[in-house]
């Protein structure tokens, strides 16, 4: 690793400021993907600024189906968060299912929202659950968030200050994991509404990062259950395709993954 | 036996240090004025250095000294060497190319060492390494070795045209092809052994210490043989003689094989501690151990197994490709030859064998011997083949192979090994048993109403272990002899120390070891010590790999017991005024039988020291060593049964059952090898489900680099095993103890791999058998 500056902001004032009095200032929330990527000396951002430690940006807060989760909450206080399960159980468990329980205490929902790695969980999910995400200057649809592998549509400087969303009737995720990274080799969040929509988004599998299934999407509409999806097809052009599985493979897996989520939703 | 003797489950003793954070690795070592070593890499597969520009980086804070290679050639600094001749089957020598400690004209894989910076601190060595300028001819690049072999493909090395090392072979090859164009059935089978990196929870490390006043080097590394280290480093390298180098491995987190090995970073930190002036550490990287410590396997080999009309095997034909990597490494050549192809017989009669084995230099890193080193390769293979065979002539599988085991013994095979003792049938009995072999079709049909597909396999290995008597190798091409010694050392008290050339990096040798010497005399365990490691401390030893530390590191420690037992006995007979011959020892006492004279232990190892009342003539002390040359290898051998349910769907293995049944002769320890076989299994499993070493044929770059992409096995990869032992007592050394370190590793791989191939109907797959490769094989098939 390179030497870089670290800094603790108390406050969302404080964290923009100090950011943009850095020469190349990166936030810092969880750091399981930005602290890796330093020790390997292929970032050297000159300064960091620590978002974990700002208190309006920690915590779960649920009204009726109305949830609002704070962009540095841990993936274990999301996934432990009882107010939470009550309405939407399925984003507990993803969050239960990200890495091992050193990454649930250290990584946050905001950091892996705002890294968008192709094999992130959460990014299915805010997709599924068509979640906004608030940043510190507006707010952006999970739809219009996520651009490509990596790629998000946070300008430079911007923040994530909370991720809210509606609870969906039903919802559940299904997560084929990397034999070796354990990351989602292919994970698919399904989400049905009272109102009869329905959406599937799939992450670990695009080649542009996670995307949502219209083909599925129209068959489980019509009639939710894993059989509906049977006769659906996955395309697998445009999936990626690596050491570890080929596209045609994950095409299969999007198809298995998404029968299994609506089996367990 | 005791509580603390031979056959306890004692707990070991040195894991309170590791498990309370005092081990003390190489890493852990610090001394006056010690300064940081990073080493410049190649980030090509094959290359010409045309210049190397250390300019800007000399004056980077904190920079001590840069070295490059033509230095250490100018000071004369040896090549390193294979230390195994295998000649071709024209007569001709292998063919070793050079390889240079620090590359200066041509590197030839991704992480070929070319410059060493020193610095004050990591961080600065590694800036300034950033800052060295090297200057490449990227040349083509081929990291496969059967292509290797083909006709226009980059060549390595001048000494080997058409990169072939050496084209050698083993048996009757004429006898082999005419019971193969005799036979009533043949099975063919292309089989592959992948790559594997060894991952030793330690990462490698080395700090070399220059003493200008004394003109003295040490050495602190992570080696599981400091003295073979101390030797090659002296006698082929050039570092120093014998006697002005220290070579120290102290606690030492695991090897696999990979730990044998003198690695260039370990000639050039002493080197460049001459150079500098200063004490160099260095401590390797996750991914720069990926890089560059040497892989395990990597074979293509052909099989013909011939049968008579009763199912009998007559016959067997292999012919394998081994890749053996950029470079030959210290026992590269041993691996694929005399580790492997005489084991070509296994478990079975099998009158004529021919195998003919070609090694290839490929630009990757060096691959050598890896927990099995070999015999993996040759289990693999054979139980492949003969599972196949069973599916093709329709019978069942544990009875061909039944029908075809060894029975009387001592047997001579084909391919040079003689096996001394052994019951094949009473593991093959045992594991099935265990198993509840004839319930399986149940539980087939339970499993297939939910939709998965179970299988099971069956695997018996046998394996040569406690290498081994040194004549026999010498005559194989080994330039060293593979005896063991030990000196066992009674201090005045009665505490007792004892000096082995074993090491231990994870086996419990503090602990087995001492069982030996509380089973002997019965003294506490906490009474012995036993002391390894240090070339300084112990006059001399082969180390610690090939599951040799019982068979014959004990081997001397009971040779040395012996003699101090002999010795304490005429003290104790002659201050008891007895006859020698009724001097028993029991508990800690030396008694005069049938009498109730007795005198504690400590006495007597007092009454040797204060030398006051000896009988007439006798040295005062009591110490003895002995060296323990074995008369012959060791043969572990047992039966594995693996159940597994695979989800065709996606194409997950899932290990349902894991049955181990071994012969392992006499045990010291039963715990201590649960515990090893328990990792063995697992990296065994590891093999056959995940690990996968994937260089870019293109460009010869390492994919697998990191724990992102090289699948390590995990608990939840893992069942409960259940182990049984047999046990048939080794004829051939004092204790009757065979080995068992690397049994796990080399039965569970065609056991796992049979049974997966039997639930899917698709015999069609390669190891690591992934996900992936499961569907696809099903697929393949619907």
């Amino acid at each position: 690793m390179y030497a870089t500056n670290y800094h603790r902001a108390s406050s969302v004032q404080d964290a923009v400021k100090m950011r943009s009095a850095a020469d190349e200032g990166k936030y810092l929330s969880g750091g399981m993907t930005l602290i890796a990527t330093m020790k390997q000396r292929l970032a050297s951002p000159s300064d960091l600024v620590d978002l974990r430690h700002i208190p309006d940006l920690n915590g779960v807060s649920v009204n009726g189906k109305s949830v609002r989760i704070g962009a540095a909450t841990t993936h274990y206080d999301v996934a432990s968060s009882a107010e939470l399960k009550a309405v939407c159980p399925a984003i507990c468990a993803l969050a239960h299912g990200i890495g091992d329980p050193h990454v649930r205490h250290m990584g946050t929902i905001g950091g892996s929202v705002a890294n968008n790695d192709p094999a992130a969980d959460y990014p299915a999910a805010l997709l599924g659950l068509d979640a906004v995400i608030v940043t510190n200057v507006r707010e952006i649809k999970a739809g219009a968030f996520f651009t490509g592998l990596f790629e998000t549509a946070l300008e430079d400087g911007e923040m994530i200050v909370a991720i809210t969303f509606d609870a969906p009737a039903r919802a559940a995720y299904a997560k084929f994991r990397n034999p070796a990274s354990r990351y989602a080799m292919t994970g698919v969040f399904v989400a049905r509404r009272d109102n009869g929509d329905v959406r599937v988004a799939v992450t670990g599998a695009g080649g542009d990062g996670v995307f949502r299934h219209s083909g599925m999407e129209a068959a489980l509409a019509a009639n939710w259950s894993a059989d509906a999806l049977s006769g659906v097809s996955v395309d697998p052009s445009g999936l990626l395709s690596d050491i570890h599985a080929g596209a045609e493979y994950r095409a299969n897996l999007v198809k298995v993954m998404a029968k299994r989520a609506v089996a367990a939703a | 036996m005791g509580v603390e003797g031979i056959g306890a489950s004692v707990a070991r003793k040195e894991d309170k240090r590791f498990l309370t954070g005092k081990g003390r690795y190489t890493d852990d070592m610090s001394v006056p004025g010690m300064k940081y070593a990073f080493f410049v890499r190649s980030p090509y597969a094959h290359a010409k250095i045309k210049s190397i520009d250390m300019s800007a980086a000399k004056d980077m804070p904190g920079v001590i000294g840069i070295l490059e290679g033509k230095q250490l050639q100018a000071d004369a600094i040896g090549n390193i060497i294979c230390g195994w001749m295998i000649h071709s089957r024209d007569g001709s020598p292998m063919k070793m190319g050079a390889w240079r400690p620090l590359a200066h004209e041509t590197v030839r894989y991704v992480g070929d060492a070319v410059a060493i910076v020193v610095a004050d601190s990591l961080g600065e060595a590694r800036d300034a390494a950033e800052a060295v300028v090297v200057e490449y001819d990227v040349l083509p690049a081929v990291t496969e070795a059967v292509k290797a072999l083909e006709a226009g493909q980059p060549q390595l090395h001048p000494e080997a045209p058409n990169n072939l090392i050496f084209d050698w072979q083993l048996g009757d090859g004429d006898a082999a092809d005419k019971a193969i164009a005799e036979a009533a059935h043949v099975t063919e089978m292309t089989i592959r052994n992948n790559r594997l990196a060894p991952n030793p929870m330690e990462p490698r490390a080395t700090l070399g210490i220059y003493d200008s006043a004394e003109d003295h080097y040490t050495c602190y590394t992570t080696s599981q043989n400091p003295h073979v280290a101390r030797l090659v480093m002296s006698a082929f390298y050039n570092v120093a003689p014998e006697n002005k180098l220290r070579v120290i491995a102290p606690d030492v987190g695991g090897g696999f094989g990979s730990k044998i090995y003198i690695y260039p970073e370990e000639i050039v930190c002493l080197w460049a501690s001459k150079k500098t002036g200063v004490p160099v550490k260095w401590t390797c990287d996750r991914t720069e151990a990926f890089l560059t410590d040497a892989h395990g396997r990597d074979h293509v080999s052909t099989v013909k197994m011939a049968f008579d009309k009763d199912n009998r095997i007559t016959g067997l034909k292999v012919d394998t490709i081994a890749n053996l990597g950029a470079y030959m490494s210290l026992f590269s050549s041993a691996v694929p030859t005399y580790l492997y192809a005489t084991l070509l017989s296994g478990q079975y009669a099998i009158p004529a064998i021919h195998a003919n084995v070609r090694t290839v230099y490929t630009n990757t890193v060096p691959v050598d011997a890896y927990r099995g080193a070999g015999r993996p390769e040759a289990t693999y293979l054979l139980e492949r083949t003969i599972e196949t065979a069973a599916r093709e002539l329709g019978v069942s599988p544990a009875e061909l192979r039944r029908k075809n085991f060894i029975r009387t013994f001592p047997y001579q095979t084909p391919v040079i090994m003689t096996y001394d003792a052994g019951d094949y049938e009473a593991s093959l009995e045992a594991a099935m048993a265990a198993s509840d072999w004839n319930g399986f079709a149940a539980r087939k049909a339970e499993a297939a109403r939910r939709g998965m597909k179970r299988g099971i396999g069956m695997s018996c290995y046998i394996e040569a272990c406690g290498i081994a008597p040194s004549a026999a190798v010498g005559s194989l091409g080994a330039g060293v002899g593979l005896w063991e010694s030990a000196e066992v050392r009674v201090n005045a008290v009665g505490t007792i120390e004892v000096m082995t050339g074993s090491h231990s990096h994870g086996q419990g040798h503090e602990t087995t070891f001492a069982q030996l010497i509380a089973d002997r005399f019965g003294i506490p365990i906490d009474n012995v010590n036993i002391v390894h490691g240090d070339t300084d401390k112990v006059q001399m030893g082969m180390g610690t790999y090939g599951s040799r530390s019982g068979a014959v590191g004990m081997s001397a420690v009971v040779k040395a017991l012996d003699k101090v037992e002999a010795k304490a006995k005429k003290i104790a007979a002659h201050l008891m005024e007895a006859d020698e011959s009724d001097i028993v020892i029991e508990n800690g006492e030396l008694k005069v039988a049938g009498t109730d004279k007795v005198l504690p232990w400590f006495q007597v190892a007092l009454a040797a020291y204060t030398a006051h009342n000896l009988p007439p003539g006798m040295e005062p002390g009591l110490k003895e060593g002995a060296f323990y040359d074995p008369s012959n290898f060791t043969f572990p051998a047992g039966c594995y049964i693996c159940e597994v349910e695979i989800d065709p769907e996606t194409g997950t293995t899932e290990i349902v059952q894991f049955v181990a049944a071994d012969d392992f002769g006499n045990i010291i320890n039963p715990m201590i090898v649960e515990g090893q076989v328990h990792g063995g299994i697992a990296q065994g499993i590891g093999q056959a489900l995940l690990e996968n070493v994937h260089y870019d044929p293109q460009n010869g770059q390492l994919i697998t680099a990191s724990y992102m992409d090289y699948a390590m096995p995990r608990a939840d990869d893992l069942p409960s095993f259940k182990l049984s032992h047999q046990n048939t007592p080794c004829p051939s050394n004092p204790l009757g103890i065979k080995g068992c370190g690397e049994a796990g590793a080399i039965g569970s791989p065609p056991a796992l791999i049979n049974a997966i191939t039997d639930a899917i109907g698709n015999n069609n797959l390669t190891m690591p058998a992934t996900p992936q490769k499961v569907w696809s094989a099903i697929n393949a098939v619907n």
